[in-house]
């Protein structure tokens, strides 16, 4: 017989929290937020709007909503939350359930620039994981990098890489973390010349199979 | 031959101009000319298998929406966040209208007057790319009222997400587009039957329906002799890890795999070898250096135990640890896991602490069993297949690398000073309490 192992519990006996109160049945069930007393920015409004005209059912607006008024309060605080809610017209409760549902909505109020650092199988075999501890180390201090390590962002042909404010850059090296605080500070392009956007595809096939630009106009024209 | 990467690194081929140049918009003319029948016939006759990991032939997906005249809704998959797969990013960046055009015929073919693409929310660049192309393609004419005169209308809506690798299961998908947490529906009924807002729905990778075009252009007929029998067409492989030239390659399917991470990727570094590789994306059993000859299509890696996946082939070599890998990948869908279904909720974090038993040298090679029992028991028990997508992996790591592991614990177990593994359990004592005995 193995000794039985002691389990921390809650004073009402179990191992998880907040079982130990019943709902208060007196209180008004969750409600939509009254607009005449709740302003919303005029921008975010128009954006919340446009969304929802997009889409059969309005509620399908949800994810696009909360990106706009994350984009403006900085994260999904209760008081973005409630504007989103009054103008959709759902409970703010239905909101949080999408907002701390996914990776990219903040629950609380994080710093004005994202770094995400890919952590994943492809990136760390290339050595993600010693680049995410330089990231921390080079944001320490500053209080505007929001460093966090992220699942697979599907850049793993630059691994080991990063998604700073969605632009993804690639291949890194532990010197490149300070000079992307930099480049960050000083409002550059961050470490353009490792942007994903400018790379060309590995494919050898594709340089062999298509003419160089500029001349494939002219070839066209002439087989013509 | 290049037929998805088609001039693919060509400036502004993000631009209608030149993608008109390049004769874009001609297969979706060339379908618009035929009935909607004879260019699902063509799609059918391609036998094209979806690109998106389950393999599911793309025809046959299509024939199965009801006819009629209800709202039936078509959802391009983009939510590509299989780890290791990154072909649905360079297409869609450098070439959208080809997906858009993809889009157009598809919907022709099925009759479906509402589409939507769903990319993942860190895609920014790309989802900015096709919003510009999707404005483009309206203003042409190729997307909205009477596309060309033919009669057929299509809205199509570009919808970001906000990062859920399960909202790239298609039901998780639905309900994420429909404003909700992402978690799996109950299957059946089948979004084919009933999808996205109670309507018949056809959910596509990007991939495939980035291939239609191509298929118009060719003929479904002449498309199915690309590749083998089973597995037709050419495809963007991804492959990555510890290879010389990460990136995407596109092949026909069916060549050796060797000659895929070695002639094209470039092979393992200098001096390393390969340990193991996932042939399918981190969801797909392991394969190992002897597998290497193994050809690369649905059939062939099926057979050898494995899948072909969303086609991300990740190769590992032998400076790496195998219990690293299966931390790392058992770690990703704890995190994922939706945490609706019980046995995918428990069993990704059971395994994760199972792993860090390992490591912090309280295991004892009875772990591995029980392991490879937690997975036994994931498989085929939930709505969707993220756990399955775990286990699989995780149980051919144990299978194969027994031995490696067994060391592993043997060495952190000394490192931690715990007692030999002799003393603690008396070989041939069955404990009550940590399940069956190791099998040798």
């Amino acid at each position: 017989m193995s000794p039985a192992i002691p389990v921390p519990r809650f004073g009402h006996g179990s191992r998880v929290p907040g079982w130990d109160e019943a709902v208060d049945l007196t209180k008004p069930p969750a409600t939509v937020p009254d607009p005449a007393t709740t302003p919303v920015p005029d921008e975010l409004r128009a954006a919340i709007e446009a969304a929802m005209a997009k889409y059969p059912e309005r509620r399908s607006a949800a994810i696009p909503a909360l990106h706009a008024a994350q984009q403006v309060h900085g994260w999904c605080s209760p008081e973005a939350i409630d504007q989103v809610a009054a103008v959709m017209r759902v409970t703010p409760a239905y909101l949080s359930s999408v907002a701390t549902f996914y990776d990219m909505f903040w629950t609380e109020p994080t710093p004005r620039n994202d770094v995400f650092v890919c952590t994943n199988i492809s990136c760390s075999l290339r050595g993600a994981d010693e680049f995410y501890e330089a990231m921390v180390a080079a944001a320490e201090g500053s209080d505007d990098v929001n460093v966090r390590s992220f699942e697979c962002l599907g850049a793993c042909d630059i691994a080991p890489m990063a998604s700073v404010n969605g632009e993804y850059v690639g291949p890194l090296t532990t010197e490149d973390a300070d000079r992307i605080v930099e480049d960050l500070h000083a409002g550059r392009p961050v470490l353009e010349h490792k942007q994903l956007r400018y790379r060309a595809s590995a494919d050898p096939g594709v340089a062999a199979d298509s003419d160089p630009p500029g001349e494939s106009a002219e070839s066209e024209e002439s087989s013509e | 031959m290049k037929l998805l990467f088609e001039g693919i690194d060509e400036p502004g081929l993000n631009t209608l101009p030149v993608y008109e140049r390049r004769g874009g918009y001609e297969a979706l003319r060339k379908a618009l000319a035929m009935t909607p029948e004879e260019t699902l016939s063509n799609l059918t006759d391609s036998e094209i298998r979806g690109r998106g990991g389950a393999g599911f032939p793309m025809g046959r997906k299509a024939s199965f929406l009801p006819h009629g005249d209800m709202d039936k809704y078509l959802v391009c998959n983009a939510d590509e966040s299989e780890p290791g797969t990154f072909k649905d990013r360079e297409l869609m960046q450098k070439n959208p209208h080809r997906l858009i055009e993809g889009i157009v015929i598809t919907t022709w073919a099925a009759q479906i007057n509402r589409a939507f693409i769903y990319i993942r929310g860190e895609y920014a660049h790309q989802a900015d790319i096709l919003e510009a192309a999707i404005a483009e393609a309206e203003a042409a004419g190729y997307v909205g009222e009477n596309i060309l005169g033919s009669g057929h209308s299509l809205k199509l809506v570009l919808h970001r997400g906000a990062g859920a690798y399960i909202c790239g299961e298609e039901t998780g998908l639905l309900d994420s587009l429909e404003g909700k947490r992402g978690n799996p529906r109950l299957k059946p009924p089948f979004p084919a039957i009933e999808g996205l807002y109670n309507g018949p729905t056809l959910i596509n990778n990007v991939e495939t329906l980035y291939t239609v075009p191509i298929i118009i252009r060719m003929g479904g007929k002449e498309y199915a002799k690309l590749g083998t029998s089973t597995s037709t067409g050419t495809k963007v492989v991804s492959v990555s890890g510890d290879v010389q030239k990460p990136g995407n390659y596109e092949i026909e399917l069916g060549i050796p795999s060797r000659q895929l991470i070695y002639d094209l990727a470039g092979g393992p570094f200098e001096g390393r070898e390969i340990k193991l590789w996932f042939p399918g994306g981190s969801s797909s059993p392991v394969l190992t250096k002897d597998d290497l000859d193994i050809p690369y299509d649905f059939d062939s890696m099926a057979k050898a135990g494995s899948m072909l996946g969303s086609g991300a082939v990740i190769v590992v070599d032998d400076t790496h640890r195998v219990l690293d890998i299966a931390y790392k990948v058992a770690k990703f869908y704890a995190h994922e896991s939706c945490g609706k279904c019980v046995p995918c909720r428990e069993g990704t974090n059971w395994t994760v602490k199972m792993l860090e038993r390992i490591e912090s040298g309280e295991a004892t090679p009875m772990d591995l069993d029980i392991m490879a029992s937690v997975q036994d028991q994931i498989i085929g028990n939930c709505l969707c297949v993220l756990g399955d997508a775990m286990a699989m992996p995780i149980g051919s790591m144990v299978e194969k690398f027994r031995d490696e592991l067994e060391e592993e614990i043997e060495a952190a177990r000394e490192r931690a000073g715990a007692a030999a593994i002799e003393d603690v359990v008396p070989l041939g004592v069955a404990d009550e309490y940590a399940g069956p005995l190791p099998v040798h």
